[in-house]
C-alpha cells in the first residue's frame, strides 16, 4: 500500500534540546496507525511538525507524495490533513452546533465580495453546510446539546466535538493527539466506534497518539514506538507487546 | 427652557459628537487586541493619518465638493479611509508582522506601537507642519444649523453643524454594518473564532493573515471616518491622537477589552462623562434660584472638574472601572 503520510529525516531541537531526531515515519493510506511512547519521546511535537503548528529544522514531509514541509495548519486543512488537539479546543463563545458549521472549506461566504455579490448562494451553502452539521452533531452523539455553548461542555464532550469536526469536511487523513484522555468509559466506546466507521465507511486514515493501550490495541494497525526523538520498533501490537526494547523504555532496564 | 436648550447643545449634542468618535476609535482598539492580543497605541495617529489624507486630498483636488454639493472633505473621506486601510496593513506587514513571526511577547508589539505612533506624528508634521489646519478651505464654509424650538419663549436655538450630523450617520451605519458583519458573514465569523481560540481557527481552515489583514482594515477605515469628522468638527492638528488616546483606551477597557459592542458603549460614557463634569450645573439650577439656599443659588460655575482638566475624567474612569468591574462592564460578552 501506498504512504500518505511520509516524515523523511525530520529534525527539530528547542533551544539545546533535541526533541526529534532524524525521525523517518510512514502511514500508510486506510490504516488507523497508533503513535506510542514514553513521555518526552518527542510525540506530540513530531504531531505539531506534521500538522504545521510547528517549523522543522530540517527533513521533509509528503501529504500523498505533496511536499507539505512547513506549510501552514490552514493550508494542510484544505488538503485534507486535519487535526484534534491534546487538550480539546473548542470556540468557547459558540455553540456546539457553530462550532461544527465553521469548518467548511470552499465556502462562498468565506470571499468578502462573494457575501455582497452572491447572497443567496451564500445562503445556500449555508444552509447545506446546517444540514451536514446537524447530521454530524447526531452521529457523534451531542445532537441534545447542539444549542449549548461549546465552552460549557463536559471535556469529554468536546473531545466528541473535536472529532464531530473532522467529519465536516473530506479529510484524507485525521491527526488524534490523545483523543482518549480524560474520556469517561462510555463515551470512550462512543469514540473508539466511530473512528473505526470513519475508517472503514469514509475512508479516512489516522494517525493516533494515545497513552491508553486498550485503545491502541482495539484500533491500531501497525503501532509505531517513538522514544528520543526517533522511531525505536514498528509492527503489530503484539510485537510491540514483546519486543524487550519497549520493555525497557517503558519500564527501565530493570523490569524485565 | 432656554437652560433646557443649553443643556441639549452642551451636553448631549457635544457628548455624542465625542462619544462617537471614541466609540469608531475604541472599536478599533478593541478589535486589533482580540485579534492579536496587544494594545496598539498607534491606534489615535491612525486616526490623525486619516484626517491627514484628507487634508492632502481636499487641497489636491479643491473644487470636487461644490459639484457633488457637498464639502470637499467629505467627498474625499471615503478615498482617505481606503488610504489608511492601506497605511494600517502596510503598518502591520512592515513593522508587527515580523515580530510576530518571531513570536514575541504582546508587550514587544506594544511598544512597537510606541515606535509607530512618534514616527508617524513625524511624517504628519514633515508634510502638514505643526500649527492647526482647517480641513474647510477658503471658499468653504461650516453648515451650521440652527433649530429653533417652537415654544413660547425659548429664543436660543439647538446648535448642530453638518460634520456632527455626518458623524452621526457615519456612527450608525458603522456599527449596525460592523454587527451585521461579525455575525452575519462568515469572514466575520471567522474573525470571532479566531479571538477565541487561534490555533483551533488554523486547525479548522481559516487563514489567519486574512483575518489579520481584513482587522487592520476595518481598524483603519474607523479610525479614518474617526480623525476626519473630528478635525471637520474643531481642527486639524499633527498632534491630535495625544487628546484622543487615553479616551479611546479608556472607551476600549470600560467597555470590556476585545467586545467590539463594549467598546461602543464605553465610548459615550466616556464621552458623556467628558461633557457631564465640564458642564456648568449652575445654568440648570437658575430657573428654581429663588427656592434654593443662597450658597447654591450664588454660585456662579458648577462643573465637577475646569474644562482645563477634562483629560483627567477619561483617566478618572479608567480607575474607577479597574477597580471596581476590571473586566468591563460588558463581562463575559465575547465577539
Amino acid at each position: 500500500m501506498a504512504s500518505i503520510i511520509d516524515v523523511r529525516h525530520v529534525n527539530k531541537a528547542f533551544g539545546g534540546l533535541k526533541v526529534i531526531n532524524d525521525c523517518s515515519i510512514q502511514v500508510e493510506k486506510g490504516s488507523i496507525t497508533g503513535l506510542i511512547g514514553p513521555n518526552g519521546a518527542g510525540k506530540s511535537t513530531l504531531f505539531n511538525i506534521i500538522a504545521g503548528a510547528l517549523p522543522l529544522d530540517s527533513g521533509q514531509i509528503l501529504l500523498d507524495g505533496e511536499n507539505i514541509t512547513n506549510r501552514p495548519a490552514n493550508e494542510l486543512f484544505h488538503k485534507g490533513l486535519l487535526r484534534t488537539f491534546q487538550i480539546a479546543h473548542e470556540f468557547s463563545h459558540m455553540t456546539a452546533l457553530e462550532n461544527l458549521m465553521m469548518v467548511p472549506p470552499h465556502q462562498a461566504g468565506e470571499s468578502l465580495f462573494d457575501a455582497w455579490l452572491r447572497p443567496g448562494s451564500v445562503a445556500r451553502q449555508e444552509a447545506e453546510v446546517r444540514r451536514r452539521a446537524l447530521e454530524v452533531i447526531d452521529f457523534i452523539g451531542l445532537y441534545h446539546v447542539r444549542n449549548e455553548l461549546a465552552g460549557h461542555l463536559s471535556g469529554g464532550q468536546k473531545k466528541l466535538l473535536e472529532l464531530g469536526r473532522t467529519m465536516m469536511t473530506d479529510a484524507r487523513v485525521v491527526l488524534l493527539d490523545e483523543i482518549a484522555a480524560g474520556v469517561n468509559r462510555t463515551l470512550l466506546g462512543d469514540l473508539v466506534s466511530n473512528i473505526e466507521r470513519l475508517n472503514r465507511e469514509l475512508g479516512y486514515t489516522f494517525l493516533v497518539i494515545e497513552h491508553d493501550m486498550d485503545m491502541i490495541a482495539r484500533l491500531c494497525d501497525p503501532v509505531i514506538v517513538l522514544a528520543q526523538g526517533s522511531v525505536m520498533v514498528e509492527g503489530t501490537i503484539e510485537e510491540i507487546r514483546n519486543d524487550p526494547q519497549v520493555i525497557e523504555a517503558y519500564f527501565g532496564s530493570n523490569a524485565a | 427652557m432656554n437652560e433646557l436648550v443649553f443643556f441639549i447643545n452642551n451636553v448631549l449634542i457635544a457628548g455624542s459628537v465625542s462619544g462617537s468618535i471614541y466609540a469608531i476609535g475604541a472599536v478599533g482598539v478593541t478589535l486589533v487586541f482580540s485579534i492579536m492580543r496587544f494594545a496598539h497605541f498607534a491606534h489615535a495617529d491612525m486616526m490623525t493619518f486619516g484626517a491627514f489624507m484628507v487634508l492632502l486630498l481636499t487641497l489636491a483636488f479643491p473644487g470636487v465638493g461644490g459639484v457633488v454639493g457637498l464639502p470637499t472633505p467629505v467627498v474625499m473621506l471615503p478615498l482617505a479611509i481606503a488610504l489608511t486601510a492601506l497605511l494600517a496593513v502596510g503598518i502591520d506587514r512592515a513593522f508587527y508582522k515580523p515580530l510576530r513571526a518571531h513570536g514575541v511577547k504582546p508587550i514587544v508589539l506594544v511598544i512597537g506601537s510606541l515606535g509607530v505612533t512618534l514616527m508617524l506624528q513625524g511624517l504628519i508634521r514633515l508634510f502638514a507642519g505643526t500649527g492647526a489646519q482647517n480641513l474647510y478651505l477658503a471658499g468653504e464654509r461650516k453648515e451650521i444649523y440652527r433649530i429653533a424650538l417652537p415654544i413660547e419663549g425659548v429664543r436660543a436655538p439647538i446648535v448642530i453643524t453638518e460634520p456632527q450630523i455626518i458623524l452621526f450617520v457615519l456612527t450608525v451605519t458603522a456599527v449596525v454594518g460592523l454587527h451585521l458583519f461579525l455575525n452575519r458573514s462568515r469572514l466575520g465569523k471567522a474573525m470571532r473564532a479566531m479571538s477565541d481560540n487561534p490555533d483551533l481557527a488554523r486547525a479548522s481552515g481559516i487563514n489567519t493573515n486574512t483575518i489579520v489583514a481584513v482587522t487592520w482594515v476595518i481598524a483603519g477605515g474607523l479610525a479614518a471616518i474617526a480623525g476626519t469628522l473630528l478635525s471637520l468638527d474643531v481642527t486639524f492638528k499633527p498632534d491630535l491622537s495625544f487628546f484622543l488616546l487615553l479616551p479611546i483606551f479608556a472607551a476600549a477597557i470600560v467597555g470590556g477589552v476585545g467586545h467590539p459592542y463594549g467598546a461602543i458603549a464605553g465610548g459615550f460614557v466616556v464621552g458623556f462623562a467628558e461633557t457631564l463634569a465640564v458642564f456648568n450645573w449652575s445654568v440648570l439650577l437658575r430657573p428654581f434660584r429663588d427656592s434654593l439656599p443662597e450658597w447654591l443659588a450664588q454660585a456662579g460655575n458648577l462643573a465637577f472638574v475646569g474644562t482645563e482638566y477634562k483629560i483627567v475624567v477619561p483617566f478618572f474612569i479608567l480607575v474607577a472601572i479597574l477597580v471596581w468591574r476590571p473586566t468591563g462592564i460588558f463581562k463575559g460578552k465575547v465577539i
